[in-house]
């Protein structure tokens, strides 16, 4: 067995009202790659952070080779020798790819910066992970997948003996997931010891060593990943029983018959230059449909066009054959449709106000700043959105930004169920979220759809697509390359229409 | 410290704690602080006194702590209330108005004035300290071009009781805060209108994707603010019946911004607080008059102030707090 690189025992960390980890052990061995799994709030974040210097820990102690250490700030933490790559990737995006890899220890002369030395440096730790781009471009002309691999290049620069990767591949398309696995697996031979985070099983199981899993705050237990069977690891994270989950992922949306004809939404012609050809599509009372592509392929770029939040060159939307007039939110919600966004931190919450305020926000505004929701009325809906969506918090006057992923997820939601919208638009709902609430969003989908609601479901995940579509049209390039009815809804299908007529 | 605190405290329980500590140094080493005598059926003392000169400036923060909520500023105030000064002086010496038309005219001008301040930042989307720095510059010469630069006086008890009268026994000024306080409150809690500027303060992007007007919402706090600053000009003004265009609301953009920070209402934005910005306002008119009740310099008054301003900044700083273990420990 290898040697433990990195031993934390007994960490205990408590914020106020929650007690976030309770007395965790985590070892972690030198050339090993290590998942964390468990749900929102299970404490995989809060653990990650105790490690590498973010949160001050109340109680246990972290050893580095069996020094004990101490880290204080992430900064020390890296100096030590552990580097974090996070979710949403912590670089600065008006300086060059060179620059962020470098930033904090340029090599100088004479006080001098030695930009080539920068760039030639650059350019080779990008080599390393088969990474070809030109250095010296702002990190923000790339996509988000390169900009995670000049992340990791630059931890990889920093000499780190542990690198934690906390859901790296919840932006990567399947080829870049490729390519950051073959790094992973050059660094874990080099001796390196990997803590990898992410909410794809697949992904788990085909790079894991071992898997240490975590529910609410506690240690449940650690195990080689060969060990681990797929059902027994899920029923661990969320404690259920085996059956449950096999049961439920059986159900698909299509056995939810469509109730009306009425078209909710036509879109015709939808075009914006250089973002998104000509896109036609309509949604009737009562239908989910999937939009499915790789990422980049237009998606979230349609969606944002139908609400409004990117003004189209050319092509009308009609909600029940009223026009919408394009090119603001405000007005697409007067028409009845919501659209809860995938870049929660940036266009979902208002992290200080609480969740009551985040909840009642989209209805408020709706009714104008004149006509206020009186506080009973407020706090009934916060509660029964509380309840009906099983939000975990202790009331409904926490400031929303101290929930954890998931919980803001739901949060969001309730905020657009609130709202009562005729159109709801869901990109990428179960993005950094656990399985658990995975299956709650898929079911409140299903329940929506029942009561008449129209549904346009974005998702990167292919298999939620095929379970909780009536008809899913598929983009690629920027184009809309194909629609699936019915029993074409399989995932043999769905993948050649994506790969029709292209390199894949 | 919450646990020593019977009320719910919020981050302008530093500015009232800082306001304490000074009025017990007064109540220690200043003799005379705290009395209070009857004049003519009417209270006078250092304690009123404070209340009364702060009023312009807890005026102005109220408008102020709106403005920042959202993420803006305004430089403009100080040269708002001295274009209002003016005006309500013209209208008494030259067209003898009465007291409803002067207050009428003069409120419009001020709101519309703040309006003007609200187009700039919400449709041209100009920033807010460049598009307030407009006003403030031109603003002053605007009154100087009024009056022809001269300080015009006036005599006329109904405007001037809106300066120094007296109302239940005590200066009208200290009626007015308190009546714009409640109003204030009102305007932003009964309605949605203060959940709109902490949602839009807080993350304008998400506020936008949830429905919010954004422009009507800073349309609304620059005119507010606006209407604030012209009750404080009037106050001003009518205090010495006289409108001195050069001087009037001089450096109180300052001072209001101050009085909002120090209040606990962050500059980046989000949540705010009306009562914190009121003892912001009175714990830098306090100091002044402790200063020059004790006897120093005048000059002394600025650094003394910077000193006052940064404990209380620090106060405020979670990071400060932790580390010298202040208060309860943050995460």
């Amino acid at each position: 067995m290898a040697s433990a690189l990195l031993e934390a025992r007994e960490i205990t960390k408590s914020f106020p009202g929650v007690l976030a980890l309770d007395k965790v052990d985590f070892t972690l061995r030198a050339g090993e790659i290590h998942s964390l799994m468990g749900e929102n709030g299970a404490g995989k974040s809060t653990l990650i952070k105790v490690l590498t210097g973010v949160y001050a820990r109340d109680g246990g102690s972290i050893r580095l080779n069996n020094d004990v250490i101490n880290p204080k700030t992430p900064l020390q933490a890296q100096g030590l020798g552990i580097s974090t790559v996070y979710q949403e990737v912590n670089l600065v995006p008006t300086l060059s790819v060179a620059e962020n890899i470098y930033l904090g220890r340029e090599p100088k002369k004479l006080g001098n910066i030695q930009w080539r030395v920068i760039h030639e440096g650059a350019t080779r730790a990008l080599e390393k992970l088969d990474i070809r781009v030109d250095v010296t471009q702002l990190l923000s002309s790339y996509s988000i997948a390169i900009q995670q691999m000049v992340a990791i290049a630059r931890a990889v620069e920093i000499e780190a003996k542990v690198l934690v990767l906390d859901e790296p591949t919840s932006s990567l398309d399947k080829d870049e997931v490729r390519q950051l696995f073959s790094v992973m697996r050059k660094l874990k031979e080099n001796g390196m010891g990997i803590l990898f985070v992410s909410h794809f099983l697949d992904q788990i199981y085909e790079i894991s060593d071992r898997i240490t899993v975590l529910r609410n705050g506690r240690l449940v237990g650690e195990h080689p990943a060969s060990e681990l069977t797929r059902l027994q690891l899920i029923s661990k994270m969320i404690g259920k029983e085996e059956s449950e989950i096999h049961a439920s992922s059986e159900h698909t949306i299509r056995d939810v018959p469509i109730k009306s004809g009425n078209p909710i939404l036509t879109v015709r012609g939808l075009t914006k230059k250089s973002s998104v050809d000509p896109v036609n599509l309509s949604i009737h009372s009562g239908e989910v449909v999937g939009l499915a592509g790789l990422l980049g392929s237009g998606r979230t770029e349609t969606a944002e066009l139908i609400f409004g939040v990117t003004k189209p060159d050319a092509g009308s939307i009609e909600i029940e054959g009223q026009p919408l007039k394009p090119g603001s939110p405000r007005r697409a919600i007067r028409m009845g449709v919501g659209f809860l966004s995938e870049d929660r931190k940036r266009a979902g919450i208002i992290p200080h106000l609480s969740i009551r305020e985040n909840i009642v926000l989209a209805l408020q505004a709706n009714r104008g700043w004149l006509k206020k929701i009186p506080e009973t009325k407020q706090q009934e809906l916060a509660d029964r959105y509380i309840k009906a969506l099983k939000i975990a918090t202790p009331d409904a006057d926490k400031p929303i930004g101290q929930l954890s992923g998931g919980n803001q997820q739901k949060v969001l939601l309730a905020r657009w169920l609130a709202s009562q919208p005729k159109l709801l638009i869901l990109d990428e709902p179960t993005r950094g979220v656990d399985v658990g609430a995975k299956a709650e969003i898929e079911g409140i989908v299903h329940d929506l759809c029942a009561d008449g609601m129209g549904i346009l479901f974005i998702s990167s995940e292919l298999e939620e697509v095929l379970r909780d579509s009536h008809r899913v049209i598929v983009m690629r390039d920027r184009k809309q390359v194909g629609e699936l009815n019915g029993s074409e809804i399989t995932s043999q299908q769905l993948l050649n229409t994506i790969a029709a007529g292209g390199h894949e | 410290m919450n646990r020593l605190l019977p009320i719910k405290s919020g981050p302008w329980i530093w500015a009232l704690l800082s306001l304490v500590l000074i009025l017990l140094f007064n109540l220690v080493f200043t003799h005379g602080f705290f009395s209070v005598e009857v004049r003519d059926g009417n209270l006078y003392g250092s304690v009123i006194d404070i209340l009364n000169r702060a009023a312009p400036v807890m005026l102005v923060a109220l408008g102020m702590t709106l403005i920042i909520a959202t993420g803006g500023v305004d430089l403009s105030v100080g040269a708002i209330m001295a274009i209002i000064g003016s005006i309500a002086a013209l209208l008494v010496t030259k067209q003898h108005a009465s007291l409803p038309i002067i207050l009428v005219i003069c409120l419009a001008s001020a709101t519309v004035l703040g309006l003007w301040n609200g187009t700039l930042v919400s449709i041209f989307k100009v920033q807010p300290i460049v598009a307030t720095l407009i006003l403030m510059v031109s603003g002053r010469g605007i009154a100087q071009l009024l009056t022809d630069g001269q300080i015009i006086q006036f005599k006329d008890p109904s405007l001037s009781f809106v300066g120094n009268g007296f109302l239940f026994k005590i200066p009208f000024s200290i009626t007015l805060v308190l009546l714009m306080l409640v109003a204030t409150t009102l305007i932003t809690r009964k309605t949605a209108m203060g959940l709109f500027i902490e949602s839009v303060g807080d993350n304008p992007t998400a506020s936008r994707y949830s429905g919010i007007d954004i422009r009507t919402v800073q349309l609304f706090v620059y005119a507010f603010c606006g209407f604030c600053s012209g009750i404080a000009g009037l106050v001003a003004t009518a205090n010495t019946s006289a409108a001195d265009a050069n001087n009037v609301g001089m450096n109180l953009e300052l001072d209001a911004i101050l009085a909002v920070v120090i209040g606990g209402t962050k500059l980046t934005g989000g949540r705010f607080q009306l009562i914190g910005s009121l003892f912001g306002a009175l714990v830098i008119q306090s100091l002044t008059t402790t200063i020059l009740t004790k006897g120093l310099a005048i000059e002394y008054t600025l650094v003394v102030k910077a000193l006052t301003v940064l404990a209380v900044c620090l106060l405020q700083s979670p990071q400060f707090r932790s580390r010298f273990g202040f208060g309860r420990r943050t995460a």
